[in-house]
């Protein structure tokens, strides 16, 4: 993996289990990515079944949830990205319209 | 339908187990406690003082109870919580050190958050989960819960995941108290009394005439017995009280043994012997009629006897009292000098009528005095409704003991409470 410059969008995706829809929210946002951020985005994928004392640190409630950890601010994304133009306003790609 | 006889059939008949939240008064109210492995409803406005009986709930489950406790915060952060209540002397750092507490402060900003298509709270249930886990939790409170609909847009999914999260708390089997802001016409905000079944309490906290006074009821409690009155509570330095004065049965005991009015001719008039000890005696009479002076003479053959004595006085300073009281010859500093005598004087709008009644029960309890006077009781009329002031004084003499003698004058307007 490439030492993240200052451009790169690291992502952290939590989920709770390999459901139907968290396999569709990671299939959504990497489609995002390759069509969007190619070469500048990192995506680490949190199973809070597995590790659920994460689950305070990033506030997660929902899920799935995207969080944007870097650049700052941080955002979050909730639901299972499959309204590409808000995941895009969500990460700054695309400004709001 | 056919019903088959199960072999444990019969041993199935129990009773609700009762979670005591070790709130005075209200555990007494109760039947014992909350619905143990069962979620409650705690609803009122704001500032009625429903995070404090949450935390009380839980300190007191933690500390006296050995039941470890999960208080999940949507408003406050776990340092403001602690800060609040820490001059009640709850120590929530030191409980969270001891892993007898997890305070979890779940914050959301709708501004940093983006809804993109599905989704559910389980993140919320594994955070819920794993901290009952992290110290073997019995207890939960959820405050307010409701703050969620703030920072969420899809509210019908919010409304499944709570109806969900609500069995998940019963299936878990702790017993869970959440709070709720009341609503327009409806008990909660939004609604969440159609969640929560087992038991629903409603606090209140309202201002009549500039006086404050706050009121608890338990509208609902599935399965068992409960007082339905409303039933006035206070929130002081030593945490949340209520106090069950309607709930007091009549079975206190009845001394015979007779004491001095103080007054010669006036033991003769009452058999030769005077009061009842133990009996709750009104003087009646307009301005002037020599009420207070009575109760002098009363105060003073009990000092004489060496029998410790509290006054409340509510329209003179205790010296006014002692200084009009010389003029028709009793001394009563001397017994104040000796620690007989003590007097409290506010004036009756200073607080509420339960906080009148919980200031005198802490200072019938400390002192242990044989003999209190209220100077005058129709003072407290000023306060608070009649029927309030008879609901409130009656039980307040039966319960401070047997050996008390207390004659309770007034003046002005007649007034006869059922049990005086």
């Amino acid at each position: 993996m490439a030492v993240p410059s200052a451009e790169t969008q690291i992502l952290r995706l939590y989920i709770a289990g390999q459901t139907p829809r968290s396999i569709k929210a990671f299939a959504n946002l990497k489609k995002i990515c390759e069509d969007h951020l190619i070469g500048k985005y990192q995506i680490e994928v949190i199973d809070l079944i597995q590790n659920p004392q994460l689950a305070a640190g990033d506030q997660i409630l929902a899920v799935p949830t995207l969080v944007r950890r870097l650049p700052e601010p941080v955002r979050r994304i909730i639901g299972d990205l499959s309204h590409t133009d808000r995941v895009l306003v969500g990460l700054d790609i695309r400004p709001a319209s | 339908m056919a019903i088959a006889e199960t072999p444990g059939h019969h041993s199935r008949i129990v009773q609700l187990s009762k979670s005591p939240t070790g709130i005075d008064g209200f555990d007494q109210v109760a039947g014992g406690g909350l619905p143990a492995g069962r979620p409650t409803l705690v609803c009122g406005g704001a500032g009625c003082g429903k995070t404090l009986f949450a935390i009380s709930f839980l300190v007191h489950g933690a500390t006296r109870f050995d039941e470890p406790g999960v208080f999940m915060s949507f408003d406050e952060s776990g340092d403001e919580l602690a800060q609040n209540v820490a001059s009640l002397g709850f120590d929530l750092p030191g409980l969270v050190e001891k892993k007898k507490l997890v305070l979890d402060h779940v914050k959301i900003e709708r501004r940093e958050i983006e809804e993109t298509g599905d989704y559910d709270l389980e993140g919320l249930f594994v955070r819920l989960g794993y901290a009952i886990d992290s110290i073997g939790a019995r207890r939960v409170v959820l405050d307010t819960i409701e703050s969620l609909f703030a920072g969420l847009a899809n509210q019908s999914i919010l409304r499944a995941e709570l109806r969900r999260l609500f069995r998940w708390l019963k299936d878990r089997g702790v017993t869970a108290m959440i709070t709720g802001e009341r609503g327009e016409g409806t008990l909660t905000r939004q609604g969440l009394e159609e969640y929560v079944s087992d038991a629903v309490i409603v606090l209140d906290h309202r201002v009549t005439e500039q006086i404050s006074t706050r009121r608890l009821r338990i509208v609902k409690y599935r399965g068992s017995a409960h007082g339905t009155n409303e039933y006035p509570f206070l929130i002081d330095e030593d945490g949340l009280s209520v106090l069950p004065v309607t709930s007091i049965g009549l079975t206190h005991d009845a001394s015979s043994e007779r004491i001095s009015t103080g007054v010669a001719r006036l033991d003769m008039m009452l058999g030769g012997r005077g009061y009842f000890r133990g009996s709750t005696i009104l003087v009646s009479g307009t301005a002037g009629a020599g009420k207070s002076s009575l109760a002098a003479h009363f105060l003073d053959a009990a000092c004489r006897r060496g029998e410790r004595c509290l006054a409340f006085v509510f329209e003179e300073s205790p010296q006014q009292v002692v200084r009009n009281m010389r003029s028709i010859g009793i001394d009563l500093q001397r017994w104040v000098e000796r620690g007989l005598l003590e007097f409290h004087a506010a004036r009756p709008s200073l607080h509420g009528l339960e906080m009148h009644l919980s200031r005198m029960h802490r200072a019938i309890d400390r002192f242990q005095p044989s003999v209190v006077v209220l100077d005058p009781v129709s003072s407290l009329l000023r306060v608070a409704q009649q029927t309030d002031v008879q609901a409130t004084l009656t039980p307040a003499s039966r319960t401070a003991g047997p050996s008390t003698s207390r004659p309770t004058w007034r003046s002005r307007r007649s007034w006869t409470p059922g049990s005086c």
